[in-house]
């Protein structure tokens, strides 16, 4: 029997005093015991930033990848034994600026992995820059006179390009973070988990005030239709996508079952033999 | 040796590639041995292709110098491969279409005129011409057409009988038509020795990908690329049957980093690439070193830099392969010399990585992976897959459920046993920050030194010579020629060349540039009075390597080519000549 304290490690994060991210460990942590899920056949991988670190934290197997390069690894592990539970994670820098190709491409294959998001709309372990959904006129280092750029809207994005699962959490609210984990990691196929995990050290805007003060819960609205892609980027767009809740979810393929190559059997448990008859067919493909 | 050479050329777009291919599988099929070269441009139709086929009784590596007859589908054809055609060479031209000019007239060529185009529009389909020259280069080789028949047979089986009917048609309106208008004509082909042989004719690229398989690799990330994506179109083709997998990534940044985590997590994975891609997987390189996770990366090298020559072959990514991704790591660089080889090495290549845990690169280039061979046989019990120190899931058992050291500084050479996801006890994480035993980020001075050093000796137990330097065996010469990869075979005929005009000669063809082999060219160097190092460069990247590893600065000098061709012979015989 899988209990919390499993996914616990003994060292204690590096993240700041307050930040959104110790609540974003404890939710994931939270939501892997109450799956009922093996340390041993998790996966955490992450790429370079504060958020980043949480696959050091978590008590799984891990990848502290490369910058903005965790989905592809996520890919890879996934592919090579789809036993495993899959979970990629980083922050909004990581997976919307220098990764969001990978992210594009992974979530309309529908790669059976889940993606959470850190989202605080700023570079944090760099000491403050601008990132790519911070909002138009948000001043930092990078953008002192305020960032002339519009903001890039994931959540859209992932609808529109193919994402099975899209929601969005927040690190104020654990109850209903560790919920949509867990319908995230349920889900068959690719769940991206936007989670407002606000940056206390250098986001003074972006505050954990702020999005309690505007921040609207999906929860709380019964007539929401979740398998809608046009009721969900409305309700994004109605409300400057400061929203919480699972907004979109289908049920299709997912990628390992439908790829060139596709087993049933994990394909780190195949037998590597060729023989004898194989590799003379094989022979005669050049004849 | 005796030999015959057959090129056809034309427009981009025409099927000059299927009639080469044809004409070759027939020959193959009757037991000759053939290369093939194709010529090609980056471009869909227009421009010029050529296909050539050198016909020999031995095997051979190189499609050689020059040429005994061309096909010409237009006068470009003519006017861009006549320097290759000897005396008493014929020219079989489209006459429906152009009259050929021959661009000089000291060199004794018969122009046959056929109306190959007209011949196809009476069966009514233009490309019908194609086979109509290959029908005429039956004849004017002096085979008889029923074996190219059967291979129309097999190749267009699926395409029914109504398109096989056509090809044969035309195979046999090419055949008539020359033995009627030129029965004095014949170029003899080398005597086969005999009967029929199962020669496998194979690319380099096919090798690559069927030698892949048999090493256990069960995942290809790949991104198009030329002179490359043959080696992905092999494993789709051959690896589902295996439950071998197949992804076309958005990248090469993210083939790279799929293959590493195939290998994180217990898959042979590899990627196949060119230089632009390869470029574009330097940082993933670093984090495969960094975290001692296996990678095998295929770079089928192509004219650079940027999109450079994209359809051309060339030598140019070596100092990339050695020196790339910020940082330092330890790897591997293999260079296979044939088709042969490039079987055998990939096979090598994934055993290595598992056993250093380090990344394994082989650099073929475009001549190597594109060009076609007549392969005797491939023996695919040779090499045995050796998982290094992959633990089975009893020997974690046994360890208890403490934390687990994947990085093991007491490791014997540094290489400590490695885990997989799903293993019960072997929970790690696989960094690309530097890290304690456990796989914990840190910033420890000591620590930091030991994990470096761990790193960087890893391969010192690893003698770059056993997986083999080429050399000719020579116990007294005077001029030393060295070469890596697919030069192999010009610098061995050249060396033939040259000894027939009285030079002592050796050949030392390197098949591993990383870590370097030492003391087989050091030995060799000391006893030579000048040595050529022969590379498809601009700079001497492997001259200077040498210069590096063993000094000898001044007995070296660089004979280059950079022009995107491979080397001929002649090239290699006059650039020594003029120096010794």
């Amino acid at each position: 029997m899988v209990i919390l304290k499993d996914f616990k490690v003994e060292t204690n994060p590096t993240w700041c005093p307050g930040c959104g991210h110790y609540t974003v460990l404890a939710a994931l942590q939270r939501a892997a015991a109450n799956l009922g899920l093996e340390p041993d056949n998790m996966v955490l991988v992450t790429g370079i930033g504060c958020s980043s670190k949480i696959s050091q934290h978590f008590n799984s197997y891990g990848v502290h990848s490369l910058h903005g390069r965790a989905l592809p690894v996520a890919t890879g592990v996934k592919l090579a034994n789809h036993d495993l539970t899959v979970v990629a994670a980083g922050g909004d820098g990581d997976g919307y600026g220098i990764g969001v190709g990978h992210f594009m491409h992974t979530l309309r294959r529908n790669i059976d992995i889940t993606y959470i998001v850190m989202d605080n709309h700023i570079y944090g372990l760099t000491t403050g820059q601008t990132s790519p959904v911070s909002q138009k006129g948000f001043k930092s280092k990078t953008s002192p006179h305020g960032s002339a750029e519009e903001p890039l809207r994931p959540l859209q994005t992932a609808i529109i390009n193919g994402a099975s699962f899209v929601a969005q959490a927040f690190a104020g609210d654990i109850n209903q973070m560790t919920r949509i984990f867990e319908e995230g990691i349920k889900h068959r196929g690719f769940s991206h988990i936007n989670v407002f995990s606000p940056c206390v050290t250098f986001n003074k805007i972006n505050t954990f005030e702020w999005f309690k003060e505007h921040l609207v819960n999906l929860d709380e609205k019964s007539d929401y239709d979740y398998t809608n892609k046009y009721h969900a980027l409305e309700f994004l767009d109605r409300h400057g996508s400061i929203v919480t809740g699972i907004l979109y979810q289908e049920d299709r393929p997912t990628y390992h079952e439908v790829m060139i190559g596709a087993t049933k059997t994990p394909t780190s448990k195949l037998d590597l033999t060729i023989p004898k008859e194989e590799s003379e067919r094989l022979k005669a493909l050049f004849r | 040796m005796k030999d015959l050479k057959w090129k056809v050329g034309g427009a981009q777009g025409e099927g000059i590639d299927s009639t080469g291919e044809i004409f070759a599988i027939t020959l193959n099929r009757l037991g000759y041995y053939l290369f093939a070269y194709r010529h090609f441009m980056s471009l869909v139709k227009g421009g010029h292709t050529n296909y050539k086929v050198r016909i020999s009784s031995e095997p051979i590596n190189y499609h050689g110098d020059d040429l005994d007859i061309l096909i010409a589908f237009d006068q470009r054809t003519i006017d861009e491969n006549f320097y290759e055609l000897k005396n008493n060479s014929i020219i079989i031209y489209d006459s429906s279409k152009f009259e050929a000019k021959t661009p000089d007239e000291n060199v004794k060529v018969t122009l046959c005129p056929i109306p190959l185009y007209d011949f196809a529009k009476e069966l009514g389909n233009s490309i019908m011409k194609n086979m109509v020259a290959t029908g005429a280069s039956c004849a004017a080789v002096g085979l008889e057409v029923t074996p190219f028949l059967e291979v129309i047979d097999d190749i267009f089986k699926k395409k029914g009988e109504k398109i096989i009917n056509l090809n044969r048609e035309a195979i046999q309106k090419g055949f008539n038509y020359f033995r009627e208008n030129y029965p004095e004509i014949k170029l003899d082909l080398p005597d086969k020795k005999g009967k029929e042989k199962q020669n496998l004719f194979m690319t380099g690229n096919e090798a690559t990908g069927i030698g892949a398989l048999n090493a256990g690799c069960r995942f290809l990330a790949a991104y198009p690329i030329t002179p490359a994506t043959e080696i992905m179109y092999n494993a789709i083709a051959n690896f589902p049957k295996f439950g071998g997998k197949v992804i076309q990534a958005e990248d090469e940044i993210a083939a790279c980093m799929m293959a590493i985590g195939g290998n994180f997590a217990g898959v042979r994975s590899m990627t196949s690439t060119s230089g632009p891609g390869l470029s574009l997987m330097m940082e993933a390189l670093g984090l495969a070193g960094i975290s001692e996770t296996p990678l095998v990366i295929v770079d089928v090298q192509r004219g650079g830099p940027a999109t450079g020559l994209p359809t051309k072959t060339e030598q140019s990514d070596i100092n990339e392969i050695i020196y790339g991704s910020h940082g330092e790591i330890p790897r591997i660089v293999i260079t296979p010399t044939t088709v042969e080889e490039a079987f055998y090495y990939i096979q090598h290549a994934f055993n290595l990585s598992e056993k250093y845990q380090c990344p394994v690169i082989v650099a073929t280039d475009m001549f190597l992976g594109m060009s076609k061979k007549s392969v005797t046989d491939l023996d695919f019990e040779r090499v045995k897959i050796d998982r290094g120190l992959l633990l089975k899931d009893d020997e974690l058992l046994k360890s208890g459920t403490g934390t687990f050291k994947r990085y093991d500084l007491s490791s014997e050479f540094g290489i400590s046993p490695r885990s997989i996801p799903g293993q019960k006890n072997g929970r790690y994480v696989a960094l690309g920050n530097e890290h304690e035993e456990t796989g914990y980020e840190t910033e420890d001075v000591e620590m930091r030194m030991k994990m470096m050093d761990k790193r960087m000796h890893k391969l010192n137990q690893f003698n770059p010579e056993e997986l083999g330097v080429y050399y000719s065996e020579e116990d007294e010469f005077e001029t030393l020629v060295i070469g890596f990869g697919s030069t192999h075979a010009q610098i061995n005929e050249a060396q033939k060349v040259l000894k027939e005009k009285g030079l002592k000669v050796a050949h030392l063809q390197l098949k591993i540039l990383h870590p370097f082999p030492s003391n087989i060219v050091k030995e060799k160097v000391e006893k030579a009075q000048k040595v050529f190092v022969i590379e498809n460069n601009a700079t001497g990247q492997l001259r200077q390597l040498i210069q590096l590893e063993i000094g000898a600065h001044v007995k070296l000098s660089s004979i280059l080519k950079y022009n995107g061709n491979p080397f001929t012979v002649n090239e290699i015989v006059d650039g020594i000549i003029r120096k010794v």
